[in-house]
């Protein structure tokens, strides 16, 4: 042990907080769920980007003297009514379901964000209309609400998504408006106002940092919501369509030759399932890491 | 008893809802004009004529302001028209009547399962609370929020209806004519969208009984020597019931929702079906007016659920 004095110890350097990537492979061995389910999730994801390169075949590629066949050495998980293989379009529809959930998500923070960030910074007659509008949205059955506006504005998976993240936004705006309110009154807050930030400012530097958080998981859960609207959107034809697949379009081809080959849907749902499960987990997970008053999950 | 302070509490609530409602309607009124295009020439479908059109642009009063449009809607709307469905030509409200007791017998159902499997499976894991038992239970729970129910309704068929044949695959009998046949062809249907429910109803209970258990004042009554029957009976579940009216409420609103794709598996004559063939064959007034049904549809029984929770909750008091 050297012999420091007090004055040649570098001041507060431990108090310094470790690099990102050093946080988060910290978080991750302390918390096995969340290293779990983003390994899951980093695997399916990874697949999904690469699915042009490692699926066996074309996902739309035919082959009539195999139809709806059973697992075989080229074909892993057998071919469907058109003979094309299952595998392969387990792996290309899981892009298109990712890519849904991402897009109505990213579109439930883009209209939900700066709603409740204006509502809850601003108060007054701007807050109360926004809250009246935000609370009368919840009271639509969400699903309901993105078949209508996706049946208005044109089927398709992009515009049933688009209506999705819609129907998610409220959501968003209402949590990061509750922050907001509580955030506004701290004094850092306070002292950049007194300082002359903007108004601008004082939401995109001091505001929305501090208000984000419980953003942060609420969007991980609603990844795993998203997830089964695609698929039910989908399911019901409103969704993906011909000749592109998602994992929701490959359950509602499963259902037509349901009773010949029960086999055809289990992996899409199973797959789903476990997708689901780990966005679940990982938003559990992060709420309990960002959440400074539980130690550990619980 | 009702005291002042609850009346008081009970008109503010009522009055709170009534914006909402008129909200939800200019809403539910605001989805035609996110139809790109003239309406009118939507509206009037494929190769019609020009008479047709204009016919269709008075009929639906579109020559009109938007404002004057929205009013004359809501008028109507109010007095039970709904306009009439453009490719069967039945009144739309009529269509609503024919096919939402079907599917809220279905709602109904999935809720009184998600409560009757639920509530024993939350009370079973908050009592043992960090057994394995507990862990099973939980874990069960994040398997089943995630689980897409359409497709658990698809294996209950394979399984139920296609193998055991102790359950109807598809169709509907209306509750109108005979009850009995109406619930055993419901069943499947609500088994498959109480999973979400069953969970959300045993993760709630679990959690809000482990908190109550770690209170203070139930060591006290441990302390005492009463027995962790009566505690549970008297201490926990009495105080958490208001908490769960409310998760049943807002469970039954999603479990109303969600009939929307289940029906389509089941192939159930319920308004969530019709909703669905309504927005893929561009039928919108049936899409318009089912759409305002289901909403006003959760606002009440959001409202019921709050009154209920108001009058309830032993700790508004005349205070």
């Amino acid at each position: 042990m050297t012999n420091l004095t007090l004055s040649e110890a570098e001041p507060l350097s431990h108090w310094e907080e470790p690099a990102l990537p050093v946080r988060l492979l910290r978080w991750l061995r302390r918390d096995p769920r969340a290293a779990i389910s983003l390994g899951i999730l980093v695997i399916i994801l990874g697949a999904a980007l690469l699915a042009p390169w490692i699926a066996p075949y074309s996902p739309t590629d035919q082959n009539d003297e195999l139809i709806l066949a059973g697992p075989s050495a080229a074909h892993w998980l057998g071919t469907d009514d058109l003979g094309r293989d299952v595998l392969s379009r387990l792996i290309h529809g899981g892009a298109n379901s990712l890519y849904a959930a991402l897009l109505a998500v990213s579109v439930a923070l883009a209209i939900g964000l700066p709603l409740g960030l204006i509502a809850g910074f601003t108060g007054g007659w701007v807050d109360s209309a926004i809250s009246r509008l935000v609370d009368t949205f919840l009271s639509f059955p969400a699903i309901i609400l993105a078949v209508a506006v996706t049946g208005a504005m044109g089927i398709g998976l992009t515009n049933a998504m688009f209506s999705v993240g819609l129907v998610f936004a409220p959501q968003i705006a209402r949590l990061i408006r509750a922050r907001t309110l509580v955030v506004r009154q701290e004094l850092y807050v306070d002292a950049a106002r007194c300082f002359g930030a903007s108004p601008a400012r004082l939401l995109i530097k001091h505001v929305l940092p501090n208000a984000v958080q419980p953003v942060i998981v609420q969007s991980t859960l609603l990844l795993a919501v998203a997830l089964l609207a695609e698929a039910s959107l989908s399911f019901l034809g409103l969704g993906v369509q011909l000749p592109e697949v998602s994992w929701g379009s490959m359950i509602a081809r499963g259902y037509l030759y349901m009773s010949i080959v029960p086999e055809q849907m289990y992996a899409p749902g199973v797959l789903i399932m476990i997708t689901a499960v780990a966005f679940n987990a990982l938003g559990e997970s992060l709420r309990s890491a960002l959440d400074p008053t539980t130690q550990g999950h619980g | 008893m009702v005291t002042r302070v609850k009346q008081r509490m009970v008109i503010s609530r009522l009055l709170q809802a009534l914006p909402i409602l008129v909200l939800a309607t200019f809403i539910v009124f605001c989805l035609m004009q996110l139809i790109p295009g003239d309406v009118a020439v939507t509206l009037a479908g494929e190769n019609a004529s020009v008479e047709r059109i204009a016919e269709i642009r008075q009929a639906y009063g579109l020559d009109q302001p938007f404002f004057v449009q929205y009013g004359q809607w809501l008028w109507q709307a109010a007095s039970g028209d709904l306009g009439t469905a453009l490719l069967s030509g039945e009144p739309v409200a009529q269509t609503i009547a024919r096919t939402f007791p079907n599917t809220l017998l279905v709602a109904v159902y999935a809720t009184l399962l998600s409560i009757v499997i639920g509530v024993p499976l939350g009370i079973l894991a908050a009592t043992r609370s960090g057994s394995k038992l507990d862990g099973g239970i939980m874990g069960a729970a994040s398997l089943g929020v995630a689980l897409p129910n359409f497709w658990f309704g698809m294996i209950l068929v394979l399984f139920f209806a296609l193998t055991l044949r102790w359950f109807p695959a598809t169709g509907f009998v209306s509750p109108f004519e005979d009850f009995s046949q109406a619930l055993w062809y419901a069943t499947l249907p609500a088994l498959a969208l109480c999973t979400n429910g069953i969970a959300e109803v045993a993760r709630q209970l679990r959690s809000s009984l482990v908190e109550i258990q770690s209170s203070q004042h139930v060591r006290t009554l441990h302390a005492k020597g009463l027995s962790p029957a009566r505690i549970l009976w008297l201490h926990g579940l009495k105080n958490v019931s208001v908490n769960l009216l409310t998760v049943v409420g807002l469970l039954f609103n999603k479990i109303l929702a969600a009939t929307v794709v289940v029906e389509a598996v089941f192939a159930i004559p319920g308004i969530g079906s019709s909703i669905v063939n309504a927005v893929l064959q561009g039928d919108f007034p049936v899409v318009q007016g089912a759409v305002l049904a289901m909403v006003v549809t959760v606002i009440v029984v959001n409202l019921l659920t709050d009154l209920l929770c108001t009058l309830l909750d032993p700790r508004i008091n005349a205070s």
